[in-house]
Formats: structure tokens, C-alpha cells, sequence
């Protein structure tokens, strides 16, 4: 008996009639693509993207060039030279990251005593040729006072957590 | 003199065929369209992950392990989080242990997602594909949302794990495990009974219980030959033991019982992480002690010795005492283990890497021997294989 039916079963097509049934079904369900340049999935405030130099309030870099990161970064994607300023204080004279090498594993935000080095929430910054992608100082602080806002935010909301 | 004709072809597949899962080159010795020979050429992805991590400190050789197997990033770094807590001798918090549990299943669920329906794709069937990748993406918002990325996540370290799970990620969690299973049916209602993923699939491959075991297979393989062997039971780490969960094991082992193994593996990790989310409780989620793990951030700015503390460990790291360990854990893939000789220093003296995709890749020449060509593109995608960890 159980032959028979499965027999019928298979000459009706039943399991490729069925199969057919579902992906029907899943034509009414609900859209789950976006309309990406206009439309973006959700990013968390924890979120790894570019890099970007912060400053004070006042507009002083924050950097002290403690060269954390340098050190901890296991790409060696950072270069970073120091001198002392005129007013006595220590400053970066260069801040190289090597986006190319860079492996955004989020340890040099990490390590930075200062929150100067962060990875903001861009993740929409390629380029047509390599060089634009070896970023110097200025491109960071330009990036730090571009991504200010959003990255104050993300970090005063997880500020519990870290 | 005699003459022996030999009617073989030579073909070359990959290192670009879609059907060959990364970068793999095989070199098929083809009678007519019965294979005879196969033989896998590796190596096209090598990185040297073993060599570099020799010259990283112990923190920074964690972001490497997400890398061998780009698929399944968490479990492994899990493996070298335990056997470096192994060699410290320290005990990680519970709510780290159920934290990593979590996202090491997570890991399993991503894993079959991409693993099934590739494997369905190489042998026909598209729809899944997209299906799983709009499950697949709404897991990775998880995995963003804990460690700021989706895949490369450097989140399970030595001593606990980076961050506290976000608030309300539970119940968020929680409420989307429960619509896991409905598209799990779904997905068995497309494939499981459909005849030409049955015709592709049944008694393809076969490997019997003896020679898994004789070739090194692990993991879901092993399992759907009929060997019930599973880390997470037999030397249970972290939490596991505290979870119930069932082992699915195969009967024939043939491509067709390891599809149906890892389906219901995937339905098993949905029970496990139900489980851990309602026996996590609140609590430390990394080991309370500065000389391995470094302060918290408020604490560094306002206290000196803590702001030493940081400096040496984003400098130095942690000294690991002297010894060998072998920690291995249950990757999706299978047996991932990671053998770890310190020297006494901060930068572990070898670190060498068992990756499970290894051992299965062998088994290719023996279980296509005698099946079509065509069943190449099916017996390796069964085999799960990612060629990040097989190069290394």
C-alpha cells in the first residue's frame, strides 16, 4: 500500500509541485531588499569602519602620539612620528595609516588612552587608485571633524560597555 | 613489444570554477566521464597565519583566526581563547562562557546557511541561495551589533570577550530564534523530498564509519557516516555542559545524510542558544584581572596603575607561563584545534593550527573515485571545505 501512494506521489510530481507552492508563496511575503545608495542596512554604534583623528572641543588634536597603536596594530598598518611643540607639549608631526594593510580589528581605538584613533561609521570610502588609500594626518583629522557627530554619539551610547 | 593504450583525459578544475568553493585546483583524470584520479593542488591561498601569529603577542594573534576560516570566524577564535586560558590557567566568568557559547552557535547557524545552499546551487538548485542569504544577513546584524563587525568580529578573547552584549539583545535574540525553525521547514520543504537533490545526492560519496575514522574526518562527515562523535559532548568546554542538545547522526554517509546532519544540526544550535539566553545571568564578561585583560576605560583614565596596566598590555601583553597545550573545539566544520607551545614570552614560541577542511579535502580522491564528473562539484561542496583554513 505504502508503495502505491508513494508511487503516485512521485509520478504526480507531488514534491516538485510543492516545492513550486512555497516559492509562490514567498513572492507575497514582504521585500527584504534596499535601495542601498539611498536606503542603508542598520549599523550598531560599536561599528568598525574608517578611521578618523579626533580633536578636543577647543580644536586641539587629541593624539599625544604614545604610539598605543602603533604597537598593538598586528597589520603594522600605523607609521607614526613624533616631535615636541614649541609649547613644550608632544604632538604627531606625521600619523600614517595604511588603509590597504589595515585589517580594521578595532585594537587601536582600543588601545588609545585619549579616544584620538577611532573607527567611525563609514564604511563608503573606496577609492579608484591605491594611493588615495595610504591616509596621513590630514586626511584623518579632515575625516575626525567630518564624522564628529557620529562619532561622539556612538561612543557616548556605549560608553557602559567599554 | 606491447602496446597499452590509455584512455584518460586530463582536466584541469579551478582555481576560478564557481563550483570550487575558494581557490581550489584539482587535477581530474577523467575516463570518459568517469573520474579515476583526483588530486587537490593547495595551497593558492597561503598566508603564513602560523609563521605571523609567532610574531604577534597573544591579543593580537586573535583578529588571525577569524581569517583561516572566513565562514565560521567566532569558533575559532574561541579554540585559541581556550587553549591560550588553558595555558594561564584561568577560569573565564560564567556569562563569558554563555556569551561565547551563543555566538559560537550563531557561527554553526552561518556556517550551514552558506554551507547548504551552495551545495544545492552546485548541484541545480538557486532559490535556497537567496533564501539563506536573507537569514544569514539578519544573523550578522547580531554579529555587528556585538563586535562592530560582521564577519572579522576579534571578539572571543583570552580572559572572557571583548564587550557586554548590548541591552535588549536577548530578547531580540530570543525573538528571532523563533522564526529560525519555520524557515528551516521551508528550506526541507524545497530540497529534502525534491527529486533531483536526491538523485544528485543519495549514494554519492560514501564513506563508511571505518574509513572516516581512517582518514581524519570530523565534524558533520564523520557524523553522517555513523560515528556519534561531537567535542561538544565528549569533552564538553565552556557551557556545554549545562545544555541539552541531541547529536544527529547519518546512517549511509553518503552527500546526502551530510545535508540532512547539518540541517539538523542547525535546528539543534537554536535549541542551545534558547537554552543560554534563559540560564545566562547578569555578571563579569571578562576574567577580573588587570594582568591579562586591561581595564575598563573609565577606570584607565582616572586611576595610574590601571593606566600602566594598559600600557603594558597594549604594548608587551601577558606573559604566558612556559608549556604545550592542544585545545580543540567543534567548529561547524569539525574538529578545530589549535596547538599552542609557549616559551615563557608574550608571543606564543608555535602555534600550529588543525584545520578540519585539511583532513576532508584528502578524502576527495577517494570519494569521487568511480562517479561522474559532474559529481565532483557535489561530493566537494558536501565536504564543506573554505580554503582559508585549508591554506592557512
Amino acid at each position: 500500500m505504502l508503495m502505491i501512494i508513494k508511487t503516485i506521489k512521485s509520478f504526480a510530481l507531488l514534491e516538485l509541485f510543492r516545492g513550486m507552492f512555497l516559492t509562490f508563496r514567498y513572492i507575497f511575503k514582504a521585500k527584504v531588499t534596499i535601495n542601498y545608495p539611498h536606503e542603508k542596512g542598520p549599523l550598531s554604534p560599536r561599528f568598525r569602519g574608517e578611521h578618523a583623528l579626533r580633536r578636543y572641543p577647543n580644536g586641539e588634536e587629541r593624539c599625544i602620539a604614545c604610539k598605543l597603536c602603533e604597537a598593538i596594530c598586528p597589520a603594522q598598518a600605523i607609521t607614526i612620528e613624533a616631535e615636541p611643540r614649541k609649547d613644550g607639549s608632544r604632538r604627531t608631526v606625521r600619523y600614517d595609516i595604511d588603509m590597504t594593510k589595515c585589517i580594521y580589528c578595532g585594537l587601536c581605538q582600543e588601545s588609545c588612552p585619549v579616544d584620538a584613533i577611532v573607527e567611525g561609521p563609514n564604511f563608503e570610502f573606496s577609492t579608484e587608485t591605491r594611493e588615495e588609500l595610504m591616509y596621513n594626518k590630514e586626511k584623518l583629522l579632515l575625516n575626525g571633524d567630518r564624522w564628529e557627530h557620529e562619532i561622539a554619539q556612538n561612543l557616548q551610547s556605549d560608553s557602559s560597555y567599554r | 613489444m606491447k602496446e597499452i593504450e590509455i584512455n584518460s583525459t586530463t582536466l584541469n578544475f579551478g582555481p576560478q570554477h564557481p563550483a570550487a568553493h575558494g581557490v581550489l585546483r584539482l587535477v581530474v583524470e577523467l575516463d570518459g566521464e568517469i573520474v579515476e584520479r583526483t588530486e587537490p593542488h593547495i595551497g593558492l591561498l597561503h598566508r603564513g597565519t602560523e609563521k605571523l601569529i609567532e610574531y604577534k603577542n597573544y591579543l593580537q594573534a586573535v583578529p588571525y583566526f577569524d581569517r583561516l576560516d572566513y565562514v565560521s570566524p567566532m569558533c575559532q577564535e574561541h579554540a585559541f581563547a581556550l587553549a591560550t586560558e588553558k595555558l594561564l590557567k584561568i577560569e573565564v566568568p560564567i556569562r563569558a562562557k554563555y556569551i561565547r557559547v551563543i555566538f559560537a552557535e550563531i557561527t554553526r547557524i552561518l556556517n550551514h546557511l552558506l554551507n547548504i545552499p551552495a551545495y544545492a546551487a552546485d548541484i541545480g538548485a538557486v532559490t535556497p541561495f537567496l533564501w539563506c542569504f536573507e537569514e544569514r544577513e539578519k544573523l550578522i546584524e547580531f554579529h555587528e551589533a556585538v563586535s562592530g563587525a560582521r564577519f572579522h568580529a576579534a571578539y572571543f578573547r583570552p580572559g572572557g570577550v571583548h564587550q557586554d552584549m548590548p541591552k535588549g539583545m536577548e530578547e531580540k535574540l530570543f525573538n528571532h530564534l523563533e522564526t529560525l525553525p519555520k524557515f528551516f521547514d521551508d528550506l526541507e520543504e524545497l530540497l529534502t523530498n525534491n527529486r533531483i537533490l536526491r538523485q544528485r545526492s543519495v549514494d554519492i560519496g560514501v564513506l563508511t564509519k571505518q574509513e572516516a575514522i581512517d582518514w581524519g574526518c570530523t565534524g558533520p562527515i564523520l557524523r553522517s557516516a555513523g560515528v556519534a562523535w561531537d567535542l561538544r559532548r565528549s569533552q564538553p568546554y565552556d557551557v556545554y555542559d549545562k545544555v541539552d542538545f541531541e547529536v544527529p547522526v547519518g546512517k549511509k554517509g553518503d552527500c546526502f545524510d551530510r545535508y540532512l546532519i547539518r540541517i539538523e544540526e542547525m535546528r539543534q544550535s537554536v535549541e542551545i542558544i534558547k537554552q543560554c539566553l534563559n540560564q545566562i545571568e547578569p555578571g563579569d564578561i571578562a576574567i577580573d584581572d588587570n594582568k591579562i585583560t586591561p581595564p575598563k576605560r573609565n577606570k584607565m583614565k582616572k586611576s595610574m596603575e590601571s593606566l600602566i596596566h594598559h600600557f603594558k598590555l597594549f604594548t608587551e601583553g601577558y606573559r604566558v607561563p612556559q608549556g604545550e597545550t592542544y585545545f580543540a573545539v567543534e567548529a561547524p566544520k569539525g574538529e578545530f584545534g589549535v596547538f599552542l607551545v609557549s616559551d615563557g614570552s608574550s608571543k606564543p614560541y608555535r602555534c600550529k593550527i588543525r584545520a578540519p577542511g585539511f583532513a576532508h579535502l584528502q578524502t576527495l580522491d577517494h570519494l569521487s573515485k568511480g562517479h561522474m564528473m559532474a559529481d565532483i562539484a557535489a561530493i566537494l561542496g558536501s565536504l564543506d571545505v573554505v580554503f582559508g583554513e585549508v591554506d592557512r
